[in-house]
């Protein structure tokens, strides 16, 4: 008899909670129209980038015969466009905007012997994937700080299944291959929406519900800067970077 | 006399500037210690209690592994590897999944076996009971062991029978997933990726070098080879294989290892009745 009140108590229970997530997807839905949008360039000269010697496997070095690779750590465009930069809403946030983990799984793939991308972001919670598309092994090595995420090591020769995983704690993670030394990339993990910069600069930050932020642009050489951005309904907020060459 | 208590001091002086640098990761304080002087370990029927061990930690493993755990004890500028850092919960030899904490009993064999090609000695002295406790005082430094449970133990099957097919299968196996772009054809710690591996604190490390004898500081049982590849070395390079060796390859994968070590055995025997070469690096895939 007991068992039958509790069972009537969680089910009653569930269902609220259901309603409940029902109500508040909604809320996040509306939300989702709201955006900030912006560029970042490079002022000044992009420092050079490095070509890379990938002579010790011939695989790597093969695959890039006619375009050799080099250095990713500063990647401007022709009107000084900055690829790679990692935006996010350091402040303002609250609710389900905060909370809301996204469903999509961003892909980091290692292709030619190079990260692709270079920089993956993404939410707390999210689920990533690693793959490989090469005939050479490589292992993928996040070196987290151990006080915030746990790291680990594990090997992708040709042919591996898709590695996924996923971060606790906000916290930007460096990334290694330690059988091609030159393999170096970026976990961005943040706290809510965020964008990453395509090659001419440009990012757009989906589902902001509207209020006051502050945004934050990072980016791996030159690091952060900050700015405050209004949301209003149906007026996207918008916030331009400009980060100093060194 | 003087001058030379003022260059000890100088030194030492120096060397914590290098050990703080070292080691910025640990935020550890006394009184979060304090707080975790209840954890437990438990191995088999045993049950070993951190607060029983402060004194055996303070004669024999402070010297090394610091007051704090955090790797920092007197010895750590004259000690490489470095001792480890129990603050972090990052551990080499576990019997559970790259990531995840190991279990009690992957410590308590550690404090025992010690580390080889490392300072950790060999700790046989201490009774079942002395080794317990001493196990929950390593796994009290870390708040890991507050907020997630230890990885499950990946499964091992028996071991079969050591066959010309199955050693020659291994070759197959190390050639296929490459663990010689590290350790080298022929297990002699020269691949093309050998010069250049470091550890997760940046310091140079080198791969395994299966020709010398020595032994693997993770066990050097079959088992302990086993594991071994399968979960990975935390904290260096080595990495976990569990999703690109299947349980049955691992065991081919085993005794092929063997027949790279010097020491008599049956593996070595039928290797050198084969007159099994080593793998061929250039060679297309599945064409050893
Ligand atoms: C002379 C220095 C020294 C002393 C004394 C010492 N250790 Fe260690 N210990 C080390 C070093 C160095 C390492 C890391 C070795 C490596 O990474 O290969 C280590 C690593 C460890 C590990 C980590 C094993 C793993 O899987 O990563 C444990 C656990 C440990 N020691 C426990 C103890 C205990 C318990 C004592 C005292 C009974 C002790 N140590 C005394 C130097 C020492
Ligand atoms: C990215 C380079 C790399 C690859 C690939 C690699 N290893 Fe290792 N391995 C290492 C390093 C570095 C160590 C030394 C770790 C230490 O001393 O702490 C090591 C150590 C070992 C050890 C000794 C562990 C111990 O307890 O001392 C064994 C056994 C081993 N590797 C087997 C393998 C096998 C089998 C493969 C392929 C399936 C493989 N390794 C692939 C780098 C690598």
């Amino acid at each position: 008899m007991r068992n039958r009140y509790n069972l009537a108590a969680v089910l009653s229970a569930v269902i609220l909670v259901c309603c409940g997530a029902l109500i508040l997807g909604q809320k996040v839905n509306a939300a989702g129209e709201g955006k900030i949008t912006g560029t970042v360039k490079l002022d000044g000269t992009a420092p050079h980038m490095k070509g890379i010697d990938m002579s010790k496997d011939p695989y790597c070095s093969k695959a890039h015969a006619s375009d050799p690779g080099h250095l990713e750590t500063v990647l401007a465009g022709q009107n000084g466009g900055l690829e790679n930069v990692v935006l996010y809403i350091s402040e303002g946030l609250s609710g389900g905007a905060l909370t809301e983990v996204p469903t999509e799984v961003p892909v980091f793939n290692q292709k030619n012997c190079m990260y692709m991308p270079h920089v993956l972001a993404m939410d707390v919670n999210q689920k990533f994937k690693v793959v490989t598309s090469d005939q050479t092994a490589h292992n993928i090595h996040p070196l987290p700080n151990p006080m915030i995420n746990v790291g680990w090591n594990q090997s992708q020769p040709p042919g591996a299944p898709a590695v996924e995983k996923s971060w606790k704690a906000a916290e930007v993670i460096p990334v290694q291959c330690n059988i091609h030394p030159w393999m170096h990339g970026w976990f961005v993990v943040v706290k809510g929406p965020y964008a990453t910069t395509d090659a001419n600069g440009s990012y757009t930050i989906n589902n902001v519900p509207p209020g006051n932020y502050t945004v934050t642009a990072w980016q791996e050489t030159y690091g952060t800067q900050m700015q405050k951005v209004t949301v209003a309904a149906g007026k996207p907020g918008t916030a331009d970077f400009t980060f100093k060459a060194k | 006399m003087q001058t030379t208590v003022r260059k000890w001091s100088l030194l030492l002086g120096a060397a914590a500037v290098l050990a703080v640098s070292q080691v910025a990761w640990a935020q550890l304080t006394k009184y979060d210690l304090e707080s975790r002087m209840g954890t437990e370990s438990h191995i088999g029927n045993i049950t070993g209690h951190a607060k029983d061990a402060k004194a055996d930690y303070r004669r024999y493993c402070v010297v090394c592994h610091g007051e704090l755990g955090d790797g920092n004890g007197e010895s750590f500028p004259w000690v490489d590897p470095k001792p480890r850092d129990f603050q972090l919960g990052v551990f080499k030899c576990r019997s559970t999944p790259t990531g995840t904490l190991p279990v009690d009993q992957d410590l308590f064999d550690t404090i025992a076996r010690g580390l080889d090609r490392s300072n950790m000695p060999q700790w046989s002295t201490f009774t079942k009971q002395e080794r317990a406790d001493l196990v929950a005082w390593v796994k009290h430094f870390s708040p890991r062991w507050v907020s997630e449970k230890p990885g499950t133990p990946i499964q091992i099957p028996p071991e079969p029978e050591i066959t010309a097919e199955r050693i020659k299968a291994g070759r197959d196996v190390f050639a296929k997933v490459q663990c010689w772009k590290c350790h080298g054809v022929q297990g002699m710690a020269n691949g093309p990726s050998a010069a250049t591996l470091t550890d997760d604190l940046g310091r140079p490390i080198a791969p395994f070098n299966f020709t010398e004898g020595a032994r693997p500081k993770c066990g050097s049982t079959d088992q302990d080879l086993f594991r071994i590849f399968m979960t990975g070395l935390d904290g260096t390079p080595m990495p976990s294989f569990a999703d690109n060796i299947k349980p049955e390859e691992a065991w081919d994968l085993v005794f092929y290892l063997r027949t790279l070590e010097p020491q008599k055995s049956k593996e070595k025997a039928i290797a050198k009745q084969l007159a099994l070469k080593p793998v061929d690096p250039n060679a297309p895939a599945g064409q050893q």
